[in-house]
């Protein structure tokens, strides 16, 4: 599942995935996240910091108080490269963070390290 | 879909981030200091950085980056915007919509101007003054600037450089196969790996970090139990396991480290070289060797990695613990669960947040994007839906003279049904014309720039829907206007406050709808048209005699003239080469009217009356020599019959037409389009009161009126040629073509002596 508020990067998020043979659900902020999460049921989120609404922080955090997604593989997707932001995420109970700029390659490699 | 088509949503998106940027600005501006506001504004330059680095669009990056930095300052508190920040955060953003244009279409950014502006916003984010322009000229400063300047895209590239000593996701696994290095010669390394329960719940798990870090070399791991208590005082969520693990590896401390990258705050990692520095002391702790086995995982085995076959009992002892732990602790949960919502700060704040967006959600109105073509597909059918309609009842009608049967009350209804299909189809493509206005404050902003005058562009009714195909059309002639109002219109600071006016000058533009039209105006509070000047210059290039006696209003429209220019000297802006006679010829393509009214020491106003849309027309039908043609309604003040009496010769050809004690020149349609050889005779036929460019009247002759009605309009340009005097075509209800006229040319084509004429005859008395 991917949760970006950037068009741009949700369908670059979509085809990079696609064409390593994942799934993808898309959603555009936190807020849409965590509406759709039941439903999506994914096996790993990631997820843009900076968003409307309900930002990257927020959503992990809701993610994990839902009992089913507690130790979910969360990955953060931002362009903060500051340790700040990153801890923050982290407190809020992200797995691991990709720094942008956008690299397919880096994206899969994040996921195959979270995932079995 | 394929990275073009991801690179065109780029740029369709950046557009909108960038109109999102500028208005948050102007909204800061005015004095908004709304938080989200500023965040709309950052997340506006953050998320064009985000996709820009994502293509390799350096540039772009890096000017996003600065201002970003700027932007994150005024987030924070740390920089008050205020007027002096605002006005380059506006700069910038006209800077990056530049760089996102070129990036898209090629060409080249002024390179000093987006230098100069990344020392401003620097300067605004340290907090010292400002550089400014003048004191520092672009090309002597530009080679100083490189080094103050920090390269963002090496940064953002590396970040290692300033995180905390890891750095990100930047090997591949790829690197790790094929060639198995010679085993014996390999550095060693001893690694001891605790992982605090922190490391999963947040989703990490310990053994997909020793599969990575088998991956690197030859691996031994030993796990030691030994923290593990006794069941009952079993913490199902602690980490009791920890492992103490031997590589061989090449790849070096910073590869093995990087592994953890993403659980170090939540274990404790020691890595040592075996034979180096910290060597780690053997640990008294009695350690069982265990062959790490890939497979395991591969096969989803649930024996947790490390543990050997002797202890899976063990294990499973403790996962039966875990059950019941769970078990118990879901029965504690469905009790408590209300309760530990409402206690929770945080749940109860997350749970009316939650609230707060969905009402949020189902109050914004839910859009989707449909691609333009389909809509003009639709909006063509629905065209042809309109005219087979009228074919229909025409041919119903002709048939059948008895209005009260059903089919009449069908066709009726059906009408009204393809009326209301035509309404909502075209107001699919009308769009406010916002987008355009506020494209006009760069314009302002840079034209203010260059002419050093102090411009407040004010506008009104940016929310005004009209056909898209209007909108894009409306940008190029207003830039123009806009430019001749802050350059000529305008007066410069000293001359405002001599006149007794505040220094800075005004430009408004508004929008509206007026009786089914879009009227735009553009109004200053300059000078006025210098009429006396404009006179002057109109009788040194023979558009008027020297003995022409003109209205105000009349001298006013001269400068719709081709070629009129009344700048005393070819300025930066006026040398463009583009007059107000190609603007006024733009806005009469879109089926437009534009007129000025001026006055001196108070500004001028210039209004355009536009169609809302350019696929229909109301439209009178007449006569003409045999043809039918079709007259725009707007252009129509009134229809007249003539009497043998109110017609007046005037030389060989023309004729005026005396309209409640005034004269007007009468235009025959049928000689003016060679449909006829000699004019017809106006007492026979029926006069229309036209209004022309400059205000003044023309009465067209034409044969008989047939009636009105809307027309959809089809290109004659597309489907034909140009024809002059001929705007466009329609299909009426009987399947005919008609053409639908162009009242200004031809106003203009019997224009050349009539000027000349109004003006002795408004000598004459």
């Amino acid at each position: 599942m991917t949760v970006d508020d950037s068009r741009t990067i949700r369908n670059m998020l979509l085809v990079t995935l696609n064409n390593a043979g994942f799934e993808t659900i898309q959603a555009e902020d936190g807020i849409e996240g965590l509406e759709v999460l039941e439903d999506a049921n994914p096996d790993v989120i990631v997820t843009d910091i900076n968003m409307p609404r309900l930002d990257g922080f927020g959503f992990i955090e809701g993610v994990r108080r839902n009992e089913k997604f507690r130790a979910i593989p969360i990955l953060v997707l931002t362009t903060e490269s500051d340790a700040e932001k990153k801890n923050r995420a982290r407190q809020a109970g992200a797995t691991g963070w990709i720094v942008k700029p956008f690299d397919p390659t880096k994206l899969i490699d994040a996921i195959e390290r979270v995932t079995a | 879909m394929d990275m073009n088509e991801i690179k065109e949503i780029f740029f369709q998106e950046c557009e909108e981030q960038l109109a999102e940027l500028e208005s948050g600005l102007l909204r800061l501006n005015d004095g908004d200091r709304d938080p989200e506001t500023v965040n709309a504004v950052f997340r506006a330059v953050h998320s064009i950085k985000g996709g820009a680095g994502a293509f390799g669009l350096d540039d772009l990056v890096s000017f996003a980056h600065v201002f970003e930095t700027t932007l994150d300052c005024v987030r924070s508190n740390k920089l008050e915007p205020n007027q002096e920040v605002l006005k380059v955060m506006l700069k910038s953003a006209d800077v990056l919509a530049d760089l996102t244009n070129v990036a898209r279409d090629g060409g080249s950014v002024d390179q000093a101007r987006s230098k100069q502006l990344i020392r401003e916003l620097e300067a605004l984010a340290n907090g010292t003054p400002l550089p400014t322009a003048s004191a520092a000229p672009a090309p002597a400063v530009a080679p100083k600037a490189k080094p103050a300047a920090p390269a963002p895209v090496a940064e953002a590239a590396a970040p290692a450089a300033n995180d905390q000593g890891f750095t990100p996701v930047a090997f591949s696994f790829d690197d790790f196969g094929g060639d198995e290095p010679e085993v014996s010669e390999l550095p060693a390394y001893d690694i001891i790996f605790k992982p605090k329960s922190d490391l999963y719940t947040k989703g990490n798990e310990a053994t997909l970090l020793l599969r990575d870090l088998s991956r690197l070399g030859e691996m031994s791991i030993h796990c030691d139990m030994s923290d593990l208590p006794s069941l009952d005082q079993l913490d199902p969520e602690a980490a009791y396991f920890w492992w103490k693990i031997s590589l061989k590896t090449d790849k070096g401390e910073d590869a093995i480290r990087s592994v953890f990258e993403f659980a170090e705050w939540d274990c404790d990692l020691e890595v040592s070289k075996v034979g180096g520095e910290g060597v780690v002391a053997e640990s008294d702790l009695p350690m069982q060797p265990v062959p790490f086995d890939l497979s395991a995982l591969d096969a989803e085995s649930d024996a947790p990695l490390g543990v050997t076959e002797e202890e899976e009992n063990l294990v499973a002892q403790r996962d039966e613990a875990i059950a019941a732990a769970e078990t118990a602790n879901n029965v504690v949960q469905m009790a408590g669960n209300a309760a530990r919502a409402a206690a929770s700060d945080k749940g109860a704040a997350a749970a009316a947040a939650q609230n707060n967006a969905q009402q949020a959600s189902s109050a914004a109105a839910p859009t989707i994007r449909v691609d333009l073509d389909r809509v003009d597909r639709l909006i063509n059918l629905v065209g042809e839906l309109v005219i087979n309609q009228a074919m229909l009842s025409q041919s119903v009608i002709e048939n059948d003279a008895n209005g009260t049967s059903s089919i009449n009350m069908g066709l009726e209804e059906l009408q009204q049904l393809t009326r209301e299909i035509q309404d909502s189809v075209m107001a699919i493509r009308a769009q406010p014309v916002k987008p355009v206005f506020q494209r006009m404050a760069r314009t302002v902003r840079e034209i203010a720039d260059i002419t050093g005058k102090s411009v407040r562009l004010v506008t009104e009714g940016e929310n005004t829907e009209v056909d898209k195909t209007v909108i894009d059309k409306l940008a190029e002639p207003l830039t123009h206007m806009i430019r001749n109002a802050v350059d000529h219109g305008l007066e410069t600071p000293e001359k405002r406050l001599a006149a007794g006016k505040s220094a800075e000058g005004t430009v408004k533009l508004t929008a509206k709808h007026r009786s089914g039209r879009i009227v735009i105006e553009l109004s200053d509070d300059g000078a006025g048209i210098n009429r006396e000047k404009v006179r002057q210059k109109a009788i040194d290039n023979d558009l008027i005699t020297a003995d022409a006696n003109l209205s105000d209003e009349e001298i006013d429209n001269l400068i719709f003239h081709a070629g009129f220019s009344t700048a005393d000297k070819v300025s930066d802006l006026s040398g463009r080469g583009v007059g107000m006679d190609v603007v006024k010829r733009s806005i009469q393509a879109l089926g437009g009217r534009i007129n000025i009214s001026s006055k001196p020491g108070h500004g001028s106003t210039f209004t355009m009356s536009l169609p809302l849309t350019l696929a229909v027309l109301d439209g009178m039908v007449v006569t003409v020599a045999g043809q039918t043609l079709v007259v725009p309604l707007t252009a129509i003040v009134e229809t007249l019959q003539p009497e043998a009496a109110a017609i007046h010769s005037f030389g060989a050809t023309q004729r005026l037409i005396s309209i409640r004690n005034s004269f007007c020149p009468l235009v025959d349609v049928g000689r003016i389009l060679n449909f006829r050889s000699t004019q017809a005779n106006p007492v026979e036929g029926v006069a229309l009161l036209v209004e022309s460019e400059g205000g003044g009247q023309r009465a067209l002759m034409v044969d008989a009126i047939q009636g009105q009605r809307q027309v959809v309009i089809k290109s004659l340009e597309a489907n034909y040629t140009h024809v002059p005097g001929i705007a466009a075509a329609t299909i009426l209800g009987d399947g005919r073509v008609a053409l639908i006229l162009d009242v200004d040319s031809v106003v203009s084509a019997s224009r050349g002596q009539s000027l000349q004429l109004e003006a002795s005859l408004a000598a004459a008395g």
